[in-house]
């Protein structure tokens, strides 16, 4: 339950070992940098857009080369390759890449223009190919279809719509005698024609066929179409062959993926070395270097820096005013839900971590939520398998995911068994409908059947909700005597945690409360009598200090009863936690449905297989939505309820200047 | 009354089909907003998927507590098997019984499915702050669990009246 403690670090080192110092510091990753010295006459930062312009650029075209790359040739990428991590490179690999650079962008570079080149040539192709539609219906002229006539006579090539008979179309132009008319093809939509009349009619011809919607073909060409048309169907032949050229050389570059993802690494490293150099103030022979350091390895790096260069390190506690970044300090049992934390927000100024408190209770009613030993123990099986198969690769962020479901697993095992649900009630199911078991539940629960006394686990449910309540402000208290702000500690966490303990005793001492949750508890009369006064004072208390921000008495004692009406908002919050309750029956419930429609199916020869089948898929889907419901309201929960007590959040993660590579990691 | 007394369980089952009914609706309609806005993000950057889904179905549990309200009560009225016997006050409880889920489930997941497209567009900008954006619809859904609870509490609570 703690964060590391950081220091402010400076080093002044000299200019002709920064590109070393920076390596190592970059390799070591332990510093964040940030501006902590003004600029001055001989101090100055150094403009490095131009350098990460070029970085820059080879990142994107990169991308935009893999993108490509990818949808020619399918990468081999298994369904688990997630869990295995970056893959590892040898350091000569990483020192020795800036050689390869160019060569590596410049196939980048061949990859871009090869896609372009077969869009362009499938352009070319598609264009042919209307060509070639359009000529179809005239391959059988054996003139060209831009033929006008000779010397004395005039011909006129193009369609008519719909089909025509030669004897329609001698009919229309009779008049105009003598002439030749030719049908080159027909069908339903259009007839092509060929009319040859002499000069003198050339243009009645022209303006009857007009009227008869006749139009030149679309297309002019030299030769004739049949001829025409072979060559077109050549050059198509061509194109492709060039397509297959291209996509051949395309899936060449297969071999060469690993490298370009290796140079989206190696540009992400250089980018990150550019923005630190430009945070460097550098004189003529100086560069400092300022950032925040956790205090652990302060000493440590301080020793390898003046061993190996000449020059001063100082490190200092951080300022009043400094926003120090958060580095969490947890044990392997709370550090998996630091993300929990961080997407609600890491802890702001002065606030305690609240990961450790925070993940009892996180696992506990994750568990109560989903309540069946079955899907507790397929969660927990499959989070361990995968963390045992890449314990060595896999990367951290997914290591904490996989083990937060591995608690939340063998917490819901421990639930279920105590509330005697396993795959719903499958041992029942099958016990009585394939070995005629009679006594039933084969498997008695540990402690009560909840759908079976709901009322008994709604008590519990809110038991737990004011149990966790009260520590959230018992948090607030903590916080309070770290600040040594002991006021906010009795005003703000005593008088509360007060009030409340004695309301709940007080509530307990009714006898229709006692009936509603159907519980039995004798309270001793000193013990309600003392339950009422404490609650008294305590109100009175939050009265009269609640609002001690005002000056003015009569608004201070308005605002204090304000924050007394606080307490119908604790009545919502334990309300709240009789989620616990409704989902812990939902998925029991469910299960008992999928198990009892599989068990109607269960008669017959098949009757086992289909009953499999049901209960497979039903249990997955019922894992899977249960799964999720949990998850979201243990967050919110945890959010809302405990969090709302005492913590805001608002501070910046700890980003060390180092190698944050996607693809590969690079050995030391 | 003794014939009215054979009505009983036709209540009671349309209690029940309601339940079933209504919020599976609702819930369907409310996936389906969520499945529009997830679709848009997922042409810009396909990552997401994860994330929407999520948000997607959340406001869906609607319709699996309607499910859920459906199913104790025909178990509790026998219609799954057993005696049907039930009188006519005992159907007209049951079917109140109903009434909360099938109508705060109706609600709710509509609702819901409001600000879970909203908590979509959060994710399509910023996909970093997808645990604040979970939170708004799940602060929804509160209401529909908290019917949900009364249900269950009524409808066993009916089966043990003696009426």
């Amino acid at each position: 339950m703690a964060l590391q403690k950081m220091q402010r670090i400076y080093i002044y080192a000299l200019k002709k070992d920064k590109d070393r110092i920076l390596e190592l510091l970059q390799r070591r990753g332990i510093i964040e940098v940030r501006n902590m010295l003004k600029e001055d006459k001989i101090f100055r930062r150094e403009d490095i857009g131009h350098a990460k312009e070029s970085s820059e650029k080879n990142v994107a075209a990169v991308s935009q080369a893999l993108e490509i790359l990818n949808s020619y040739v399918k990468e081999n990428k298994s369904l688990l390759s997630s869990l295995k991590g970056r893959k590892e490179l040898p350091e000569e690999v990483y020192a020795s890449f800036g050689e390869k650079l160019e060569s590596v962008v410049e196939i980048a570079k061949r990859i871009i223009t090869l896609s372009k080149k077969i869009a362009e040539e499938k352009a070319e192709l598609i264009r042919l190919q209307n060509q070639i539609e359009i000529l179809k219906p005239w391959v059988n002229l054996d003139i060209p279809l831009n033929f006008k006539g000779t010397k004395h006579t005039a011909g006129f090539i193009g369609t008519l719509p719909k089909e025509w008979t030669l004897e329609e179309i001698y009919e229309k132009l009779a008049a105009y005698m003598p002439l030749d008319v030719e049908i080159i093809s027909a069908t339903k939509e259009q007839t092509c024609i060929f009319v040859l009349c002499t000069n003198t009619f050339k243009d009645n011809v022209f303006e009857t066929l007009r009227a008869m919607d006749f139009i030149l073909p679309s297309i002019s060409l030299d030769k004739a179409p049949a001829e025409q048309l072979k060559d077109f169907e050549k050059q198509a032949e061509e194109i492709k062959g060039r397509i297959n050229t291209y996509l051949e050389e395309m899936k060449s570059y297969d071999k060469s993926r690993e490298d370009l993802y290796f140079l989206l690494d190696y540009e992400t490293i250089r980018i990150e070395k550019y923005d630190v150099i430009g945070n460097l103030l550098q004189s003529k022979n100086v560069f400092i270097i300022t950032g925040f350091i956790p205090e652990k390895d302060a000493k440590h790096i301080e020793e390898e820096l003046t061993s190996k260069f000449d020059l001063a390190v100082e490190v200092t506690e951080p300022k009043k005013k400094d926003q120090v970044p958060v580095l969490y300090k947890n044990n392997g049992f709370c550090e998996p839900l630091e993300g929990i934390v961080n997407s609600f927000s890491p802890p702001g100024k002065g606030e305690i971590d609240p990961t450790m408190v925070m993940s009892l209770f996180y696992y506990m009613l994750f568990g109560l939520m989903l309540s069946d030993a079955g899907y507790g123990f397929l969660m927990a099986v499959g989070c361990a398998f995968a963390l045992y198969k890449f314990r060595n690769t896999m990367e951290r962020p997914m290591k904490n995911t996989l083990k937060m479901y591995l608690y939340c697993g063998i917490s819901t095992i421990f639930w279920g068994i105590m509330f005697g649900s396993y795959f719903g009630d499958i041992f029942d199911v099958v016990g009585t409908t394939f070995f005629g078991v009679e006594k039933v539940p084969v498997i008695p629960p540990l402690w009560f059947f909840p759908v079976e006394k709901p009322m008994l686990m709604l008590t519990f449910c809110m038991a737990v909700g004011i149990l966790h309540l009260l520590i959230g402000l018992a948090m607030k208290g903590y916080q309070a005597i770290k600040h040594k702000d002991y006021k906010s500690l009795v005003y703000d966490a005593v008088f509360w945690i007060t009030l409340l303990i004695s309301c709940v005793l007080l509530l307990l001492s009714m006898e229709m409360i006692k009936n509603i949750l159907g519980i039995n508890i004798e309270l001793p009369a000193y013990a309600v009598k003392a339950a009422g006064i404490l609650a008294i004072i305590s109100a009175a208390g939050i009265i009269l200090t609640n609002g001690r921000e005002s000056k003015n008495p009569f608004k201070r004692i308005l605002k204090g009863l304000y924050a007394l009406y606080g307490i119908s908002g604790y009545l919502s919050d334990v309300l709240s936690y009789s989620r616990l309750l409704a989902l812990g029956l939902a998925t029991g419930v469910i299960g008992s449905v999928i198990n009892k429609m599989a068990a109607m199916t269960a008669g017959g020869i098949f009757g086992p297989v289909i009953f499999t089948v049901i209960v497979i898929i039903g249990h997955a889907l019922n894992i899977g939505i249960n799964a999720l419901g949990a998850y979201v309201h243990t967050n919110r929960l945890q959010y809302v309820e405990f969090f709302g007590k005492f913590y805001e959040g608002g501070g910046t993660l700890f980003k060390p200047f180092g190698m944050h590579t996607k693809y590969y990691k690079i050995k030391e | 009354m003794k014939l009215l007394n054979e009505y009983g369980i036709a209540f009671a089952l349309l209690g029940a089909v309601l339940a079933a009914l209504v919020p599976g609706i609702a819930s369907a309609k409310a996936v389906s907003m969520g499945g529009v806005a997830g679709a848009g993000v997922i042409t810009e950057d396909p990552a997401q998927f994860g994330k929407v889904l999520i948000l997607q179905l959340l406001p869906g549990t609607q319709g699996i507590y309607g499910l859920l309200i459906a199913f104790i009560t025909l178990s509790q009225i026998g219609v799954l098997g057993g005696s049907s016997d039930i009188s006519f006050v005992k159907g007209l409880l049951y079917f109140a019984a109903c009434l909360p889920i099938v109508i705060v489930g109706y609600s709710s997941a509509i609702k819901q499915a409001k600000a879970a497209v909203a908590s979509i567009n959060v994710v399509a900008k910023r996909p970093d702050q997808f645990g604040k954006a979970m939170i708004f619809p799940a602060m929804v859904e509160t209401y529909a669990i908290l019917a949900l609870l009364i249900s269950i509490l009524a409808v066993n609570g009916v089966s043990g009246l003696n009426i």
